[in-house]
């Protein structure tokens, strides 16, 4: 962990000398310390939005980017990595770093920026194998015994923590009652032969190693798998019900106020908004926010039932404390399992 | 941890009289290299160490009692150290067999064969573990083969032992290594021909001489075990009960942003790796004294 810090603070460190002349000479940089899958997404947006800031303001932005599982990333930042935003996979993570930090990132950040800071969001799908031969429709075809399914571990994985809820949204449903939820969930992992620590480990598993029947994944990260792991060799599902994922950006503001740069930050964050960003958005798969961009792509999205964090589980908060951490319901399920 | 092995394993073979904290030689300047030593000891190991227990501390014993000692915590302690017991034990054969062939026999391509064994020190050990994955996954080039004679190594416990012995050769063969060559030929042909047989020269000659040396060849893979990550958690499947690490629950804790149970559990592996390390010791103090008679 202390390594990976430094590792990272070594990479903000070219960064620090920008913050001296950072508004007199004609450059700019900036940190942005984002989650693993949107390495490709924020390349295209970072050079779209250096274009428009040069040629609206005269200066040039260049920009650092560190990518990695987004606790980590949060720890990060927590350590003291000078980052000038933060754009991660979880609200819970954001949230970590104004609670135990508050001087960087003070309460109520999430009402700073439209849409919950959430300028595209995502789902959870199924990515099964071509031609489908577990013939898997919905949740209720993972608990089948036989069917293997594919799904990091939620207790390090963000990712996986979006899977897990969006089972236990369709055990509620489709049993009525919190032991139903909880016995599906344990049924559906009782299926899970690999519990990879990250949602690329499970894509790796799945796709590469050939382990499982289905993976449950990302829906940008199942279209991704589909094009560079073997096209044809994979079909994507999409469920009854799923979970509206919004991976949040924030303005680290301690940072980039001392780092004279939190102008230039803003108006990053704020440019994911606009029509031009919520484009290249949809085009790596997120789903966009903008409607007029929604619109246009809405034959690759199929429409789908959402559960969301705040309203059906009380935010991250509360289901971090309830499902994932120690002595929680996940953790409860697999001593069962265990006690088999 | 190994520093420490390595230092009784080069202090003199047999007690030297001192009296006092230290005995007198000719040499000089034993209180300013021993002043470094003490310095750079703590600045390197003691210190990072002790922030450890410092941190564990602050939580109460029933707290810790709850994550160090969960079910689940001791479950992982098994399997790391099992795994790195077995790995060692592998390695401990093996390298002792491949540290043989290097120094008593010359042949074509030896230098090639001394740096292969070299290799998993360089390699990063992420890398090693996705290869060893994709090598034993049910669809890989050796794995093709095992699963459906029904040894799985992929995703199960002994998939970590694959990838601890991998890690874990070049200890065993680069601490026997020296001692073996500094024996020579000429004691074996000695004992032969006082009439000793293949097998007594083996046994009373050869093991006795190199066991100090092999034991903390042992030790040195068994503590690399012990604490490996980066290859281990590809392979292993990281099922809890089954082929969960104690270094990944240390992973959780963090990622639960909880740094005194991922030091509490962190703390648990390092004493009872400390007592195994001092175990190994004693058991090589004990070799050498009876090598000597």
């Amino acid at each position: 962990m202390r390594i990976a810090t430094i590792c990272l603070a070594l990479l903000a460190a070219p960064a620090l000398p920008g913050c001296s002349d950072g508004r007199s000479a004609g450059e700019v940089e900036l940190l942005n310390v984002s989650y693993d899958p949107t390495r490709e997404l924020y390349r295209d947006v970072n050079a779209a939005f250096a274009r428009q800031w040069q040629s609206k303001t005269g200066q040039a932005v260049r920009f650092n980017m560190s990518h990695g599982g987004s606790g980590k990333q949060s720890r990060a930042v927590l350590d003291g990595l000078d980052a000038d935003v933060a754009t991660l996979a979880l609200a819970y993570d954001i949230d970590a770093i104004s609670q135990r930090r508050p001087e960087v990132l003070p309460a109520g950040w999430q009402a700073r920026l439209p849409n919950n800071s959430a300028p595209y969001t995502s789902t959870v799908v199924f990515l099964v194998r071509k031609g489908n031969p577990k013939g898997i429709r919905d949740w209720g075809d993972l608990v089948r015994p036989g069917v293997q399914v594919v799904t990091p571990n939620p207790k390090t994985s963000g990712g996986a923590r979006w899977n897990f809820l969006a089972a236990w949204g369709h055990g509620l449903k489709s049993g009525g009652s919190e032991a139903a939820a909880r016995s599906f969930v344990a049924r559906l992992y009782r299926n899970v032969p690999v519990l990879d620590t990250g949602a690329r480990g499970s894509t790796t598993t799945f796709a590469e190693r050939g382990i499982g029947d289905v993976l449950i994944a990302w829906e940008n990260e199942a279209f991704l798998a589909q094009r560079e792991l073997g096209a044809g060799k994979f079909e994507m599902v999409t469920p009854s019900l799923s979970i509206l994922a919004e991976p949040p950006v924030a303005l680290l503001e301690g940072n980039a106020k001392r780092r004279g740069t939190a102008r230039v930050a803003e108006a990053y964050l704020r440019f994911l908004y606009t029509p031009e960003a919520q484009e290249i958005i949809a085009r790596h798969h997120y789903r966009p926010r903008d409607p007029a961009v929604a619109a246009k792509h809405s034959g690759t999205f199929p429409q789908v039932a959402m559960l969301q964090i705040d309203k059906d589980f009380g935010g991250w908060g509360s289901a971090q404390k309830k499902y994932f951490d120690d002595g929680g319901i996940f953790d409860s399920i697999y001593s069962g399992i265990r006690r088999r | 941890m190994t520093t420490g092995s390595l230092a009784l394993a080069a202090s003199p073979p047999h007690g030297s009289r001192r009296r006092g904290f230290v005995e007198r030689t000719a040499l000089p300047g034993f209180g300013l290299t021993f002043g470094f030593t003490l310095a750079w000891l703590c600045l390197i190991v003691l210190i990072p160490l002790s922030a450890v227990f410092i941190r564990t501390a602050g939580m109460g014993w029933s707290e810790f009692v709850a994550v160090a000692l969960s079910e689940r915590a001791l479950s992982a302690y098994k399997v790391s150290f099992g795994t790195a017991f077995a790995a060692a034990c592998v390695n401990g054969i093996f390298g002792l067999l491949i540290a043989w062939v290097l120094v008593r026999h010359d042949f074509a391509g030896k230098r090639i064969v001394s740096a292969l064994v070299d290799l998993p020190f360089a390699l990063p050990t992420a890398v090693a573990g996705i290869a060893l994955t994709a090598l034993y996954a049910g669809n890989g080039w050796l794995g093709q083969f095992l699963v459906p004679l029904g040894i799985d190594v992929a995703f199960t416990p002994l998939g970590i032992v694959v990838a601890l012995i991998f890690i874990g050769l070049p200890f065993v063969v680069r601490s026997v290594e020296p001692v073996l060559a500094d024996i020579g030929p000429e004691i074996e042909e000695a004992a032969q021909s006082l009439g000793a047989s293949r097998l007594q020269t083996m046994r009373r000659v050869i093991l006795p001489a190199i066991l100090p040396a092999w034991l903390t060849g042992f030790a040195m893979a068994l503590a690399r075990g012990v604490g490996e990550y980066g290859s281990v958690i590809f392979i292993a499947g990281n099922m809890p009960f089954r082929s969960e690490i104690a270094p990944l629950l240390i992973v959780t804790q963090l990622e639960q942003y909880d740094y005194a149970g991922a030091t509490a559990i962190a703390a648990v592996m390092l004493v009872i790796s400390f007592a195994l390390l001092l175990l190994i010791n004693l058991l090589q103090a004990w070799a050498r004294s009876r090598s000597i008679d």
